[in-house]
C-alpha cells in the first residue's frame, strides 16, 4: 500500500481530517487519565483492613445521661457482659473508633520525650482485652494485653498507658530492623510506652489522602475510653449469624438498659456498609469515569463512521476510476484502512502528549498522582483498534463501489 | 425567511437520521455530563452567605510554632485554643465577635416521649445570630449579658422545635438537654447556609442544620467538650477539663465582624500586636504568625470543595468539548454534502449572509434538540447523583430553573459555535464550481 496518494488525498480534506485526529487525540487524553483514576480508586477501595469483616457489625451507643465518667464505664462494662453473652455473637469490644469509621483519634509518635518532628502518626484505638479476638486481629509477635493492664480513662485526661500493641506497619516504621517487640516509643507524652505486641494488619480509622503516608500506622491502648457522649460497641458474630447477631444485640442493649440512643437508621452496621459508606466518593468517582470512557468512545466510534462515510460518497466517482483501472476490492479496503491509521497515528501521537500533560496539570491542581506510561500505551492500542473497527463498515461499502461509477458524471 | 430556515433546517436534518441523531446524541450527552457534575460543582462551592461573605473573618493565631504548623506550610492552626480565644472575646477589638463549637447532647424523655434523643448543637456567643444573619421565627437569640451570665438559654431550630413542642411557640418552655435544663428564648427559621463555613473545624463541611444553640459561656461551665475536631501538639499532660483548657489544643473556631477596610486593618494590626504580647511574654518562642480571613478566602484555604467534585467537573468539560469536536466534523460532512444545493442557492442570488443565516439555523435546531436530550439526561442523571458523590453532597445537587435555561443555553450556545467553521466553508462554495460539476 503506498502512503503517498493517501497524504495527497488528505490535503483535500484537510479540516476532516484534522478533526477526527484531533477527536481522536482529546479522547486519549480523556479516557487515559480516566482509566488511570478508576484503577487508582478501585485500588484504594478494595484495600483490605486486616480485621474478619464478613462477621463484623458496630453499634454506635449514645448515653442518656451524660454526667459522670464513673456512671459511664459502669455501664459499659454491663453492656459489654451482655453482649458476650448473646447467642450469635463470639466476642464483643468498646472503642473511640474503628476502621475505615472516617475521622478518630491519631496520635504524633516520637522516638524521644523531646522530639520536635514527628517520626509518623499513628491512629489511636482504645481497647480491652476482648479487642484482638473482636476484630479478628492476627497476633505476630507478643502477647495480648492482661485483665490487670485495662483501666478505664476519660476524654480529657492524657495518660500514656505504660504498653501498647502496635500494627506490624507502625513497627517496621519505627524499628526498621525488625526488634520493635519490647521497645519504646512516645505518643505526645514525657512517658515512654513499650511495644507488647505487633498485630499483623488494622487499617486506620480514616483513609483520606493526608493519612496516605501512615497507612495501616496503628496502636492499641490498654483503655475503655469513657466518653460521656457514647462510644462504639464492635461486635463479632458466629460465623453465618451476622443478621442474627446484628438484631440480638440491639435488643440486648436495649433490654439491658433503655436510657442510650442507638440511631434507628445508623445505629447498628455491618462493616460492609461501613466499607461502603468509608468509599462512597471513590466509587462515584470510579463510575463517572467508567460512563464517561464508554459513552466516549462510542461517540469517537460514530464520529469516524460519520466523517469516513461521507468521504466514501464524495469520492465514488474516484474510486470507480480505480476499480475501473484494475484496482482490487482489497486494494480500496484496504486504503480507507490505511487512511484512517495514519489519521488516528496523528491522533494518538499529539494525544499521548495531551494525555501526559492533562496528568502533570491534574498532578499540580488536583494533587493526583503520576500516571503511568503503560496507561497511555493502553490508551493508544484501543483508539487505534477503536479507529480501525469503525472504518471498517464505510470502507467495506467503498470497496464496492462499481468501476461503472467511473462513467458516470455525476 | 426564519419560518423557511427552520422547515429547510428540518428537511435537511430528516435527510440522514442517522447523522443528525449522532450529533442530537453527542450533544446531550456532553451538555449532561457537564451539567450533573456542575450541579454538584455549583452547591459545594458557592457563597454560604453571599451579602456579607466580605465582612466576615475568622482570626488564626500561630500558637504552635513554625515547626509543628498544620502540613508543615508555615501556616498558624486552623482553630483557636481556650487562651488565645478567649484573650479576642476579653478585647472586644471588632464590630461583632463570637467564638463556636459543636456540640452533642441527648434530650431526655418527657411529654409524649419515652426513648432519649439525640441532639446536634453549636455553642456560641450571642452575637452569632446577627452576624450570620439567622433568621428566627420565635424570639430572639442571647444577649451579651446572657453571655456573661452564663444562663441556661437556647435557641431552637424550626426542625428541632417541631420535633419537641410540636412546632408551637415555645418560647419560655423548658428543655432538658445532657441532664441540664435550659429555657427556650428563640426558634429559628430553616437555615442551613452551604459550606458550614462557621464550623468547618469541627465536624463536616455540609449537612445538616444543628438542632440547637446555647451560650458558649454554659457549655463551658458544664465541660462539655468539642463534638467536632480537637488538635494538639507537642507532650500532653492534661489530667482533666481544666488542664485540658489551658493546653495547646485548637478546637474553637472564632468569628469577627468588620464592616470597613479600615476596620480590617486595625483588626489585623491588633492580632499582631497580641502575637507579639505573648512572644514578650514568653509564651510563643517565634515572631507574629496570624491570619485574618474572610468567608471566600477561609472555604478556598480550607479546600471545602471536595477534589472528587473538581475532577468530575474537569473530565466532564473535556468530554463535552470532544463531544463539540466530533459535531463539529458531522456538521462539515453534512454541509458539504450540499454543496451543489448551496451553489444554486448563491447562483440565484442569496448572499453569503443568508447562506450563514440558514445554517446556523441548522446548527441551532440540532443544538436545541441535542439540549432537550441533554435536559431529560440531567434530570435522571441529578436523582441518581447519589451513585457518584457521597450522600451528603449528593443531596445538595437539584435542577433548578437556572440549571435548566443553561443547560439549554450552553446546547445551542456550543453547537452554534461549533457550526460557525463549517458554515463558513459552506459559505464560501463557489457557486460556478459546482454549477458547472453538477
Amino acid at each position: 500500500m503506498q502512503i503517498q496518494p493517501i497524504l495527497a488525498a488528505l490535503r483535500q480534506h484537510k479540516a476532516g481530517t484534522v478533526l477526527i485526529a484531533l477527536q481522536i487525540a482529546l479522547t486519549l487524553a480523556i479516557v487515559c487519565n480516566a482509566l488511570f483514576i478508576i484503577h487508582q480508586r478501585v485500588t484504594h477501595l478494595s484495600e483490605p483492613t486486616g480485621i474478619d469483616e464478613a462477621n463484623l457489625f458496630v453499634i454506635g451507643n449514645q448515653w442518656a445521661d451524660q454526667s459522670s465518667a464513673q456512671q459511664v464505664d459502669a455501664q459499659m462494662q454491663a453492656d459489654l457482659a451482655t453482649l458476650r453473652q448473646l447467642p450469635a455473637v463470639r466476642d464483643a469490644t468498646a472503642s473511640n473508633s474503628y476502621p475505615l469509621v472516617g475521622g478518630g483519634w491519631d496520635d504524633f509518635i516520637t522516638m524521644t520525650p523531646d522530639q520536635v518532628q514527628k517520626t509518623t502518626d499513628a491512629s489511636v484505638y482504645f481497647g480491652d482485652t476482648h479487642f484482638l479476638d473482636t476484630l479478628g486481629l492476627k497476633l505476630i509477635a507478643g502477647r495480648n494485653f492482661r485483665p490487670d493492664e485495662v483501666a478505664p480513662m476519660s476524654p480529657h485526661e492524657v495518660v500514656t498507658p505504660p504498653v501498647v500493641i502496635v500494627t506490624r506497619a507502625l513497627a517496621d516504621k519505627l524499628y526498621p530492623d525488625g526488634s520493635a517487640l519490647g521497645k519504646s516509643f512516645y505518643a505526645m507524652s514525657a512517658t515512654p510506652t513499650t511495644i507488647i505486641g505487633i498485630v499483623a494488619r488494622l487499617q486506620r480509622s480514616e483513609v483520606d489522602t493526608w493519612s496516605r503516608p501512615y497507612a495501616y500506622q496503628a496502636l492499641i491502648w490498654p483503655r475503655r475510653l469513657d466518653g460521656t457522649v457514647g462510644t462504639n460497641y464492635i461486635v463479632r458474630a458466629k460465623p453465618g449469624q451476622l443478621e442474627a447477631a446484628m438484631r440480638e444485640a440491639k435488643q440486648g442493649l436495649i433490654a439491658q438498659n433503655r436510657m442510650r440512643i442507638i440511631d434507628p437508621k445508623d445505629g447498628v452496621l455491618s462493616f460492609a456498609q461501613v466499607r461502603h459508606r468509608a468509599y462512597d466518593s471513590d466509587r462515584g468517582t470510579a463510575i463517572l469515569m467508567g460512563i464517561i470512557c464508554a459513552v466516549l468512545l462510542v461517540i469517537t466510534g460514530a464520529g469516524i463512521i460519520g466523517l469516513t462515510s461521507f468521504w466514501v460518497g464524495q469520492r465514488r466517482k474516484q474510486i470507480g476510476i480505480r476499480r475501473a483501472l484494475g484496482a482490487t476490492q482489497r486494494d480500496i479496503l484496504h486504503y480507507f484502512q490505511t487512511e484512517n491509521l495514519l489519521i488516528a497515528g496523528a491522533g494518538v501521537a499529539l494525544g499521548a502528549i495531551l494525555a501526559v500533560g492533562l496528568n502533570l496539570w491534574m498532578m499540580k491542581q488536583l494533587a493526583m498522582d503520576r500516571m503511568s506510561l503503560l496507561y497511555v500505551l493502553a490508551g493508544v492500542v484501543v483508539l487505534l483498534l477503536l479507529g480501525q473497527g469503525a472504518v471498517f463498515a464505510p470502507a467495506l461499502r467503498a470497496s464496492r463501489v462499481s468501476p461503472v461509477e467511473a462513467t458516470r458524471t455525476v | 425567511m426564519f419560518a423557511y430556515y427552520l422547515d429547510l433546517a428540518l428537511r435537511s436534518l430528516k435527510r440522514n437520521k442517522l447523522l443528525t441523531a449522532l450529533m442530537i446524541v453527542a450533544i446531550g450527552f456532553g451538555v449532561a455530563a457537564s451539567m450533573i457534575t456542575y450541579s454538584v460543582f455549583r452547591a459545594v462551592s458557592g457563597n454560604p452567605i453571599p451579602d456579607k461573605s466580605a465582612q466576615l473573618f475568622t482570626p488564626q493565631i500561630d500558637s504552635w510554632g513554625p515547626q509543628q504548623s498544620f502540613n508543615g506550610d508555615g501556616e498558624p492552626p486552623q482553630a483557636l485554643d481556650y487562651t488565645d480565644a478567649m484573650a479576642l472575646m476579653h478585647a472586644h477589638a471588632a464590630k461583632r465577635q463570637t467564638l463556636i463549637y459543636p456540640v452533642q447532647m441527648t434530650v431526655m424523655p418527657g411529654g409524649d416521649r419515652s426513648l432519649p434523643i439525640n441532639a446536634y448543637g453549636i455553642a456560641a456567643y450571642g452575637d452569632f445570630f446577627p452576624m450570620f444573619e439567622v433568621p428566627f421565627q420565635y424570639g430572639r437569640g442571647w444577649s451579651g449579658t446572657e453571655d456573661q451570665a452564663r444562663a441556661a438559654v437556647v435557641v431552637l431550630s424550626e426542625a428541632f422545635n417541631r420535633k419537641l413542642f410540636g412546632g408551637a411557640d415555645s418560647l419560655g418552655h423548658e428543655v432538658n438537654l445532657g441532664g441540664h435544663t435550659y429555657r427556650v428564648v428563640g426558634v429559628i427559621r430553616h437555615w442551613n447556609p452551604q459550606p458550614r463555613f462557621y464550623a468547618l473545624f469541627g465536624g463536616s463541611d455540609f449537612g445538616q442544620p444543628a438542632d440547637f444553640y446555647m451560650p458558649f459561656t454554659r457549655a463551658l461551665d458544664l465541660h462539655i467538650g468539642t463534638a467536632g475536631n480537637n488538635s494538639c501538639r507537642g507532650k500532653q499532660t492534661a489530667r482533666g477539663w481544666d488542664d485540658y483548657l489551658q493546653s495547646n489544643c485548637v478546637w474553637i473556631n472564632p468569628w469577627v465582624e468588620l464592616d470597613t477596610p479600615a476596620e480590617v486593618a486595625r483588626y489585623r494590626n491588633f492580632l499582631e500586636g497580641y502575637a507579639v504580647e505573648q512572644q514578650r511574654a514568653g509564651r510563643f518562642n517565634w515572631p507574629p504568625n496570624v491570619r485574618l480571613r474572610d468567608v471566600t478566602q477561609w472555604l478556598a484555604y480550607m479546600h471545602v470543595v471536595p477534589p472528587e467534585s473538581r475532577i468530575a467537573l474537569m473530565v466532564s468539560l473535556g468530554f463535552f468539548v470532544i463531544c463539540l469536536v466530533n459535531t463539529v466534523g458531522l456538521l462539515l460532512a453534512k454541509f458539504m454534502r450540499r454543496a451543489g444545493e448551496i451553489g444554486v442557492r448563491r447562483a440565484l442570488g442569496a448572499s453569503r449572509r443568508e447562506i450563514y443565516f440558514q445554517f446556523l439555523i441548522e446548527a441551532a435546531t440540532v443544538g436545541l434538540a441535542g439540549g432537550l436530550l441533554g435536559l431529560l439526561l440531567t434530570a435522571v442523571g441529578v436523582s441518581g447523583v447519589g451513585l457518584l458523590f457521597e450522600p451528603q453532597i449528593a443531596r445538595l445537587a437539584h435542577v433548578d430553573l437556572s440549571l435548566i435555561a443553561l443547560t439549554l443555553g450552553v446546547a445551542i450556545a456550543a453547537t452554534v459555535i461549533a457550526a460557525f467553521y463549517p458554515t463558513w466553508r459552506a459559505a464560501h462554495v463557489q457557486p460556478a464550481w459546482h454549477l458547472r460539476t453538477n
